[in-house]
């Protein structure tokens, strides 16, 4: 079979919903889209264990330590989820890692604020894992057969995220003054980022979108954050709180909120690494990886001593 | 002129336009440890199935990750792991000649015999 035919017969899968599995043929491109975009996932779960790992010492009660304990662990847990599954596409998992610990590999910019008081943790399960979910939840339906198992998988997991957030929030915005405004504050500094999220502008390029085509995503950037800002923009009455933004309003003719323009020069900046805390981030994995450097050869040497006993 | 366009999408942003903020990590981890595949029974009565997989130094780590990775809300009971280098797969090219003489043996099936009413219990 020519490689016309091959490119035709997989395009015919993806059209009859046929999820593509590892040792399928797929064009090259699919192949390193696939690894592009898990990876990212990948390190974004990583990465995103830090700003909260800042509070599980400091949470104000024993349940909330173990909540924020849980959360975190299952932030790991995606992570690998989803390095096993880009592993399927051929890449190793130490090159990703050297990806992300070198700074090539970008991860999710969001991360790149800093947690700064308690609410924050409120802020990033309520909006941070909830913009995460809205594309989670459509990736279930991705084409690739391993990258979306795991999404199943962590969807199962995340919602709990989201509700731990609204929950933290919610106590907040029934407690005393200062709290109130703790809860406030933190709503106006994660929302802007938390649109970001989304990625840049549908209209910032035009389509003839392979990712599309390849049902790798099945909605855009503009049509996912839009669903965002519908769902956040009825739940925040809930808190009897306010979202930053003069221009939200309910759009009745399109029947969704109209919402202001986001600050895409701070998108690019925090992407290209100038944000409040990209080296923070890339500087405590990086030194994580290294001081764990004699762990993963001490369990390596021990593994061998025990397999050559077996022997003797 | 031959010129594409792109749309970005949710966590993909493309290499060229994200700039480079090398930090100068080492290459070549001579640390890393093998991949092993994971295999979890549900419940007692059902049969391990392929949860995923995960790297490890030794089998008993490869398990004890196992039960952190996949088994965090009580998803299984029991696990196998194999180190992945283990694993044979059938080649998904020869899915014609494994699987498709089996397509035309409908009378494989019990719903190939057509019985007269009155016979019970078949």
């Amino acid at each position: 079979m020519n490689i016309f035919d091959l490119e035709q017969k997989f395009q015919e899968k993806i059209d009859n919903e046929i999820k593509i599995e590892p040792r399928d043929w797929m064009p090259e491109a699919y192949r390193k889209t696939n690894i592009r975009q898990i990876s990212q996932h990948a390190h974004s779960e990583v990465v995103g264990m830090l700003p909260e790992g800042n509070w599980i010492s400091r949470a104000p009660s024993l349940k909330r330590k173990a909540i924020l304990l849980a959360k975190v662990q299952d932030e790991a847990g995606h992570g690998l989820y989803l390095y096993s599954a880009a592993e399927t596409l051929g890449m190793s998992r130490e090159q990703m890692i050297e990806d992300l610990l070198s700074g090539k590999a970008k991860y999710s910019s969001i991360f790149n604020y800093p947690t700064l008081t308690w609410a924050d943790m409120g802020a990033i399960g309520w909006l941070v894992d909830g913009a995460a979910i809205l594309n989670q939840v459509m990736l279930c339906r991705t084409s690739y057969g391993p990258y979306a198992r795991a999404m199943v998988r962590i969807c199962k997991e995340e919602s709990f995220h989201q509700r731990q957030g609204f929950d933290t929030l919610l106590v907040l915005s029934k407690g005393t003054t200062e709290q109130k405004e703790m809860c406030q504050d933190a709503i106006n500094r994660w929302w802007w980022p938390s649109l970001m999220m989304f990625g840049p502008k549908d209209s910032e390029s035009t389509n003839s979108d392979q990712s599309m085509k390849w049902k790798i995503k099945r909605k855009t950037n503009d049509e996912l954050r839009q669903n965002f800002v519908d769902m956040i923009a009825e739940q925040v009455k809930l808190l009897g709180m306010t979202l930053p933004d003069k221009d939200l309003k309910w759009n009745e003719s399109r029947k969704h909120y109209d919402f202001g323009e986001i600050d895409w020069q701070e998108f690019w900046n925090v992407v290209k690494g100038n944000g409040p805390c990209n080296k923070a981030r890339l500087k405590a994995r990086n030194d994580a990886h290294n001081e764990g450097e004699w762990v993963r050869k001490a369990a390596i040497a021990y593994a061998e001593k025990q397999a050559s006993k077996k022997v003797a | 002129m031959n010129f594409t366009f792109r749309k970005f999408y949710y966590g993909d942003i493309p290499d060229d336009v994200s700039g480079d903020n090398n930090t100068g990590a080492e290459k070549n981890d001579k640390t890393a440890w093998p991949l092993w595949e994971v295999f979890i029974r549900s419940k007692q009565g059902l049969d391990h199935k392929h949860a995923g997989s995960l790297h490890a130094a030794d089998a008993r780590m490869a398990i004890e990750n196992a039960r952190d990775v996949y088994t965090r809300r009580q998803e299984g009971i029991s696990i196998w792991v194999v180190e992945s280098k283990n694993l044979h797969a059938s080649d998904p090219a020869e899915a014609e000649s494994l699987y498709e003489p089996a397509e035309d043996k409908i009378y494989r099936h019990p719903t190939f015999y057509e019985l007269p009413d009155e016979v019970k219990h078949m």
